[in-house]
């Protein structure tokens, strides 16, 4: 699989992107995990999904989480968001510890969760009026924001007449009219078809670019999290603890042409080598190596596809 | 053009296959009834008399079955006398389709035998009203507390238990009780509509409340919605259309307890006139004021589904 030249490591940064993550390092911290735990309590016994989760983020950074199916990245995410409560360790909010959900976090679920009954304007004034804003200005602002994800014309169409991909833009400027410190976002785009995904990609990049937001973005797409990501976090399964939190050394601005560039799959080679070799292994335990059952031949002999 | 394939699971039918159907469904059941009116060779068990003949006891119009009768017809040809004449009838409790459709026009305009008795559309307008306060006192207070108990799980505990048990005790059970505490008029024909509708109705909207989809209310408490909030702008908005279907489905049911209700103290509405017109074996007129509750209680729903797709335009489910 591996190209026949060699690759630079993953560790390796030009000066330009080193003097970006010191830049970045050097900017307040928004988001703080100490020690998260999280155990699942089930009629089968405990299940622990998170283990002594440490990382944080720095104002306007965009940090990707990767692992294996089941390591536990929506719980991470739900807890940070407050929609479930961790067992153990912290979640500091520039300090303040995270209890229950609230506006300063916004998030974007990987389901479409606009308000059905709610048209395309009102789902984003949903949040300014809740937290008691008048009308007009949430409307005023609600017509800004659309007009920032491109979707004016459709202020006044109900949700179902939208296409999955507008649906998440129009969900991500919801989440965002509150002017969250942070967004939380689970496999947003999970559901898109991979034209549509590559176009949300660099839609979100854009208006990462232009507003003072922190992203925290979960994915299993390993080149989805490398394309958004300043760091990713790599997460591993049973329990879910932190693998590796990777400086990814593609510089900016990010365009599609880096995804083959030296940087781009050094970093690539190291997240499979990650997740990968750790899922073999996982699968290794009760079984040497996967083989394909035999399968009964079912076409004529002659009549082959190669 | 493809064939229609008219037995494929859960698919959608065209426009036009749907009225014809839709008419079929009435058309059928009419056409089976008219079989049975007026192809004297089906059933007609009975004969009805023209001419008594020469046999005393027979009266012109007078219904007697077949067997009987072409004993009788043999008896007075044996020693020579007239028989007796008639033709292959129907009982009198199956009146024939025109017979009934001219009684649906006829009911409205008699009079009532006597002064102080209703006409027919006073005896209707009675019941609708009855099963107006009943089901709208049932609604006022179920439709909420369902709402509640849907919501939230301590007062779906502290009530649905209860209702749960009280929903099996019949209606009309509570008719003597009713008359005991709200007299012989309206009050316990309420109750009884009420009380039939009132404990299903808080279960079913419950459920229906407790159908929405929690992502909904996760998306609005990382809005900042607080728990009132929560309430009011995404659990009530989120199940309005299912629970207008709900109450749609409810209503139907409330009609089905008017009889039974409108039986308790004094008989009255259309169930009095039912009841009145059966005593004189006027079956046509029965089966006139079955169709016209029919044709209300339909023609109610058709209003309210209109109704709906002009308040929720956003319903997907709605038909
Ligand atoms: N409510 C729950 N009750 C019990 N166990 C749970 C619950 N939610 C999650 N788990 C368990 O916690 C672990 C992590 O689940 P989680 O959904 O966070 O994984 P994930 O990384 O998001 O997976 P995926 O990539 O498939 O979305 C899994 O083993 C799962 O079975
Ligand atoms: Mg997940």
């Amino acid at each position: 699989m591996n190209a026949e030249k060699t690759l630079p490591s993953y560790l390796e940064q030009s000066d330009a992107v080193r003097e970006r993550f010191e830049r970045l390092k050097a900017r307040p911290k928004i988001l703080e995990v100490k020690g998260l735990d999280k155990v699942f309590e089930t009629p089968k016994g405990q299940t622990v999904a998170l283990k002594d989760i440490h990382f944080e983020t720095h104002r306007r950074e965009f940090l990707c989480v990767v692992g294996p199916s089941g390591c536990g990245k929506s719980t991470l995410i739900r807890i940070l968001a407050g929609l479930d409560a961790q067992t153990g360790g912290d979640v500091l909010l520039e300090g303040k510890p995270v209890k229950g959900p609230g506006r300063d976090r916004g998030m974007v679920f990987q389901g479409y969760t606009l308000f059905p009954w709610l048209s395309v304007k009102r789902n984003v004034m949903f949040g300014l009026t809740v937290n008691g804003m008048g009308f007009q200005e949430a409307e005023r602002q609600a017509l800004q924001w659309l007009a920032l994800i491109g979707l004016e014309k459709f202020a006044e169409a109900y949700p179902h007449q939208l296409s999955g991909g507008m649906k998440q833009r129009v969900a991500i400027a919801r989440a965002l009219a509150n002017q969250p410190r942070i967004l939380l976002m689970d496999e947003p785009f999970g559901a898109l078809d991979a034209q549509t995904r590559a176009k949300m990609q660099a839609h979100l990049l854009e208006i990462w670019r232009k507003i003072d937001i922190t992203i925290v973005f979960i994915t299993h797409d390993l080149d989805e999290a490398i394309y958004l990501a300043d760091r990713v976090l790599v997460l591993k399964a049973h329990p879910g603890e932190v693998q590796e939190l990777i400086e990814v050394p593609v510089p900016h601005p990010r365009k599609m042409e880096q995804f083959i560039s030296d940087e781009f799959l050094a970093t690539k080679a190291r997240l499979e080598e990650l997740i990968y070799a750790y899922e073999e292994k996982e699968e290794g335990a009760d079984e040497d190596e996967y083989d394909y059952p035999d399968m009964p031949r079912l076409v004529e002999v002659g009549d082959s596809v190669d | 053009m493809s064939r229609t394939n008219w037995f494929s699971v859960q698919t959608e039918l065209s426009p036009k296959a749907k009225t014809v159907l839709g008419i079929l469904s009435f058309v059928l059941p009419i056409l089976v009834w008219s079989i049975v009116s007026y192809v004297p060779a089906v059933w007609h068990p009975l004969v009805q008399i023209t001419d008594p003949g020469s046999v005393s006891y027979l009266q012109v119009d007078m219904r007697m079955p077949r067997g009987p009768f072409e004993d009788v017809v043999k008896e007075a040809e044996a020693e020579g006398q007239a028989p007796p004449q008639g033709f292959p009838a129907n009982p009198v409790y199956l009146p024939a389709p025109h017979e009934v459709a001219s009684a649906l026009y006829t009911a409205f305009v008699t009079p009532p035998p006597s002064r102080d008795m209703p006409w027919l559309h006073e005896s209707l307008w009675h019941s609708i009203q009855v099963i107006f306060w009943g089901f709208f006192l049932s609604s006022a207070i179920g439709v909420p507390l369902g709402v509640l108990c849907g919501a939230y799980a301590p007062i779906s505990r502290l009530t649905e238990p209860f209702v749960e048990f009280f929903r099996y005790l019949p209606a009309p059970a509570f008719g003597a009780l009713a008359v005991a505490i709200l007299g012989i008029y309206d009050g316990p024909k309420i109750a009884i509509i009420f009380i039939g509708t009132f404990f299903q109705q808080v279960l079913i909207i419950a459920n229906t409340t407790r159908k929405l989809d929690g992502a909904l209310t996760e998306a609005a408490l990382t809005l900042g919605a607080g728990n009132l909030q929560l309430l009011t702008r995404v659990v009530v908005p989120g199940v309005l259309p299912d629970l207008y279907r709900d109450l749609r489905i409810l209503l139907g049911w409330a009609w089905t307890y008017l009889i039974v209700a409108e039986l308790i103290g004094t008989t009255s509405g259309i169930t009095w006139f039912i009841t009145q017109q059966a005593r004189y074996q006027h079956f046509e007129n029965v089966y006139a004021a079955i169709i016209i509750i029919g044709i209300i209680g339909l023609g109610t729903d058709l209003v309210l589904g209109m109704l709906a797709k002009r308040f929720f335009p956003w319903d997907r489910n709605g038909k």
